[in-house]
């Protein structure tokens, strides 16, 4: 008879126009360390947020049942009193307090609204002491590194009664030695009888310290293995989480391709606060007239990290390296220049980065490029309009006009918004991040047909995708990329997702 | 010459792009003609979907038509009408480059210091060292120019916050002002100059009053807007888009072309249109016209809208933002002029706290706090709110104290009514 702490049944959750899990299970015994694993948007974190109450319960479908009960969530505080606490990828700590303030923020040891200081300063020492941290409580945790602020998280779980902790990519910011340290310290808890679920890309410290395996896929379950009973191999997993149905998802093209166009040499980038950290080594890219290159990678591999610094600079500093356009070199040192030289960069997020969101589609198609709706700086609005209406017509924009403010558009509208504005600025290579994410099926392939033209009428693509399936069913070209460097470059022919996974996770 | 080509160029390409992309898709012409006939609003669905649009220029005709009717008629008499605008001048030139700030998501507080900074300026240099009024007056909008560029510098390139160096900035120049006058009132000034702000356009076609020219100029002003609502719908039309039903768009010019006429003819009975009213009308479409129809004042929109997505589009974000204050200086510099020849007198109070006027007149009149929206027409709305409350309360006798109670109210009223409006839009 095993002893199960967590029983997640049948958990149904659905966006509008997504499904992201269907009838996903997942069993947690006592005492032991769970690993998650899925590609990226397999599923895992909407799991965690649904476990945590971060959706509350009435907003998913299937039964959560804890310690024998079945629980009702209705957020984050209520799941956090049951024991279950979760370490989020990003950390949710507040820079400019103390260790100490941070632990038992929310949670402070006080009487009358009053903080007991001398309590205070005891419990965290005791806390930090069992994470293995040898700071005095009163730093502040601005001045700590990622691990080690990632230490301050897991002690301010503790500090919370923790049962059941779930740690989302602890390592994925760390350093090896950090990373051995955390995962000793899971096998610790375990030894104390904390639960933990990990989720993880990296199977070497998965195949480490988990007991048992979940494997989601496309929001589903895929299957649970016991990391004591069978022997379990890399390919194993890796097979389990890519495999899946890829046909007719893209559209065809016959690759037409010419000269090289775009080919950037030793990029090297450093991150644009902490100095020291490179956040881009040496990487060597081309793109050909008509070639649709893909990059992989996990997130936090440094992809947008590197168009956006080819892109104008516009992020990191120390920046080296030559950008070429048919063999001549390029200034790309601002934005502006960037684009006159041919560039276009469309951006992961869209509504942060890419829109003006309370404008209306009009003034967002012709935004980067008012020079070629306007003379002497004083701007046609008849041409203007029929510009952007061409385009809404060409790109398929579902709406009534291009009046309409782009805020209330579909994800998939806003997106061909985002692509009017670069295709009106006429680039020669267009840099495309995460091009359909948070899209709809449907959506998604009218802007694989874009990208397929776009590549047809000569110009060069660099798609960047998290989706690996994407990648192989659009570019003729992938390089894969891993903490800031390529570690791979694969062709069409050869590419397939198991060796773009053991490119990244060997590397 | 040759950047005109290479724009021709973009076009050219641009409308190429459109097609080959457009073949793509068979049943695009199909989804533009259903939208055409989707966007013919009746005119009351139109009153109400641009209900914030014409909600302060509502307010501001229940204002003054409750002001003339609680003051006997006093509000809207030809002499209290032209001392209405003379009065609130200044208040509206600023609102002009205050709205540019804060489209562009900043503050300026410094506006009102500038305003008794430069009038203490003009005053020292043209009546202590006797210089002539040709070259004071661009000397002090180059004054402006300055004073906007160096608290733009910080602003712009070093991200430091607007409100804390403009804050920096009303410390400063009030010093100043108080330190060129030391201490005193500096006047009085050449009649010439005085013409600025309290001249009146003579009337070329009798002595007599009515003042004819001002009715004729109110006429051409009047067929002016008329002949470019017009022509700007017919261009609407052009492209299949009804911007707003006939029959609404004819009344509203009608009354638009009606008010002007008539306040014109209020006017022309006591001593004609006012210089400085002439000043705010050429600057009034200057402004309009850099907001609505060149890539400038599209930029700062864009920018207050989204500063890093227009970064992204390859935007000069900072140089700009920087322009923007340079105008705001030059701005706050022309009303230290009018506001100095007005008096009569610099003295070191001139322009005390018309910084909240400026700010509450482009809230009012509809600009977000947020940035990215507002529009010129707006702020003059807002700025005339607050003048003819000021005026009317002033007429009635009530008291400075409860005439800030109630304008800090109105205000309030105002902002609120925008939020609510746009979370029911939502």
């Amino acid at each position: 008879m095993q002893d199960i702490i967590l029983e997640m049944r049948g958990i149904t959750k659905t966006f509008p126009g997504v499904k992201a899990l269907d009838n996903v299970n997942l069993k947690v015994r006592r005492g032991e360390i769970h690993a998650l694993c899925g590609e990226n948007g397999a599923g895992k974190s909407t799991l965690m947020k649904v476990l945590s109450g971060v959706y509350p319960h009435g907003s998913y479908d299937g039964d959560i049942v804890y310690e024998g009960r079945t629980m009702s969530f209705g957020g984050i505080a209520d799941s956090e009193r049951e024991g279950i606490i979760i370490i989020h990828q990003e950390l949710a700590l507040v820079p400019l307090l103390s260790i100490a303030e941070n632990l038992f923020l929310g949670n402070e040891i006080a009487s009358h609204g009053i903080i007991d200081w001398p309590s205070v300063f005891k419990r965290t020492e005791a806390l930090l002491k069992k994470v293995g941290l040898s700071e005095t409580p009163s730093t502040l945790v601005e001045k700590l590194g990622v691990g080690k602020q990632q230490l301050v998280e897991i002690a301010k779980a503790l500090a919370k009664d923790v049962k059941l902790l779930i740690l989302d990519e602890p390592t994925a910011a760390l350093q090896e030695n950090d990373s051995q340290k955390l995962l000793d310290l899971l096998l610790e808890f375990r030894a104390q009888g904390i639960s933990s679920i990990l989720i993880s890309h990296k199977l070497n410290e998965v195949s480490r310290v988990a007991d048992s395996i979940t494997v989601l896929r496309d929001g589903t379950s895929v299957e649970t293995m016991d990391c004591h009973a069978d022997s379990i191999s890399e390919e194993h997993i890796i097979r389990g989480m890519v495999g899946r149905d890829m046909a007719h998802r893209y559209p065809t093209r016959t690759p037409k391709i010419g000269d090289t166009l775009l080919q950037i040499r030793d990029w090297n980038v450093w991150h644009p606060e902490s100095a020291e950290r490179q956040m881009i080594r040496n990487v060597s890219l081309s793109v050909a007239a008509g070639e649709v290159v893909g990059i992989a990678g996990l997130m936090g591999a440094g992809r947008t990290e590197l168009a956006m610094s080819v892109f104008g600079r516009s992020y990191g500093r120390n920046i080296s390296g030559s950008v070429q356009l048919r063999g001549k070199e390029i200034d790309v040192s601002t934005v502006r220049r960037a684009v006159d030289s041919g560039l276009a960069y469309v951006t992961e997020d869209r509504k942060e980065l890419g829109l003006i969101l309370d404008e209306t589609i009009l003034c967002n198609t012709t935004l980067a490029n008012l020079e070629g709706v306007s003379s002497h700086g004083v701007i046609d609005d008849n041409q203007e309009r029929k510009i952007s209406e061409d385009y809404r017509a060409a790109l398929r924009i579902r709406t009534p006009g291009v009046f309409q403010k782009t805020v209330n558009l579909s994800g998939g509208n806003q997106q061909k918004v985002v692509l009017s504005k670069w295709l009106f600025a006429q680039p020669e290579v267009l840099i495309l991040d995460e091009p359909t994410r948070g899209i709809d099926v449907g959506a998604k392939f009218e802007i694989y047909s874009i990208i397929n033209q776009l590549a047809d009428e000569g110009k060069g693509v660099i798609m960047i995708s998290s989706e690996m399936p994407e990648l192989l069913g659009m570019c003729d070209r992938i390089y894969v990329m891993n903490e800031g460097a390529f570690v791979g470059e694969l062709a069409r022919h050869e590419a397939s997702q198991e060796k773009i996974m053991s490119m990244i996770v060997t590397a | 010459m040759d950047q005109t080509k290479t724009l021709k160029n973009r076009q050219a390409q641009a409308v190429v792009a459109g097609q080959g992309t457009s073949s793509m898709s068979n049943n695009s012409s199909s989804v533009s003609d259903s939208s055409a006939a989707a966007s013919k609003p009746s005119a009351l669905a139109h009153m109400k979907h641009h209900f914030r649009d014409y909600g302060m220029l509502l307010a501001l005709v229940v204002i003054m038509g409750l002001f003339q009717v609680l003051t006997d008629g006093t509000l809207m008499r030809p002499i209290n009408l032209t001392n209405l605008f003379l009065q609130n001048s200044y208040i509206i030139i600023m609102a002009f480059g205050m709205l540019l700030v804060i489209v562009a998501g900043h503050i300026d507080l410094s506006v009102g210091s500038v305003v008794g900074f430069v009038g203490a300026a003009a005053a020292v240099m043209m009546v202590h060292w006797g210089w002539s009024m040709a070259l004071v007056v661009p000397v002090c909008l180059l004054l402006g120019c300055a004073i906007g560029a160096a608290q733009g510098y910080w602003i712009a390139y070093w991200k430091i916050p607007s409100f804390i160096v403009t804050l920096a900035g009303m410390l400063v120049f009030r010093g100043l002002t108080l330190a060129v006058l030391e201490g005193q009132s500096v006047g009085p000034f050449s009649p010439s100059f005085q013409l600025m702000s309290t001249g009146f356009i003579p009337d070329v076609f009798s002595d007599d009053r009515p003042n004819i020219t001002a009715i004729v100029l109110g006429v051409i002003a009047a067929a002016t807007i008329v002949f470019l609502a017009a022509r700007a719908r017919a261009r609407s039309l052009q492209f299949g888009i009804e911007d707003e039903p006939f029959t609404f768009y004819v009344v509203k010019n009608g009354l638009i072309a009606a008010a002007i006429i008539y306040i014109s003819y209020l006017l022309s009975t006591y001593r004609g249109l006012p210089n400085v009213l002439i000043t705010m009308g050429v600057l009034m479409c200057a402004y309009t016209f850099l907001t609505n129809r060149t890539t400038l004042g599209r930029r700062i929109y864009a920018i207050g809208g989204n500063v890093k997505a227009a970064k992204l589009s390859g935007i000069n974000t900072e140089r700009l933002t920087f322009l923007t204050f340079v105008n705001m200086g030059m701005l706050a510099a022309l009303a230290g002029l009018i506001f100095a020849a007005r008096l009569n007198t610099a003295t070191p109070k001139a322009g005390l706290a018309f910084e909240l006027d400026v700010i509450a007149a482009v809230f009012i009149g509809g600009a977000s706090m947020s940035g990215g929206v507002g529009k010129i027409i707006g702020a003059v709305i807002g700025a005339l709110i607050m003048g003819v409350m000021n005026n009317g309360m002033s007429i009635l006798g009530i008291g400075i104290e409860w005439q800030q109670v109630i304008k800090g109210l109105v205000l309030l009223a105002a902002v609120i009514f925008d939020v609510v409006n746009k979370n029911k839009s939502r």
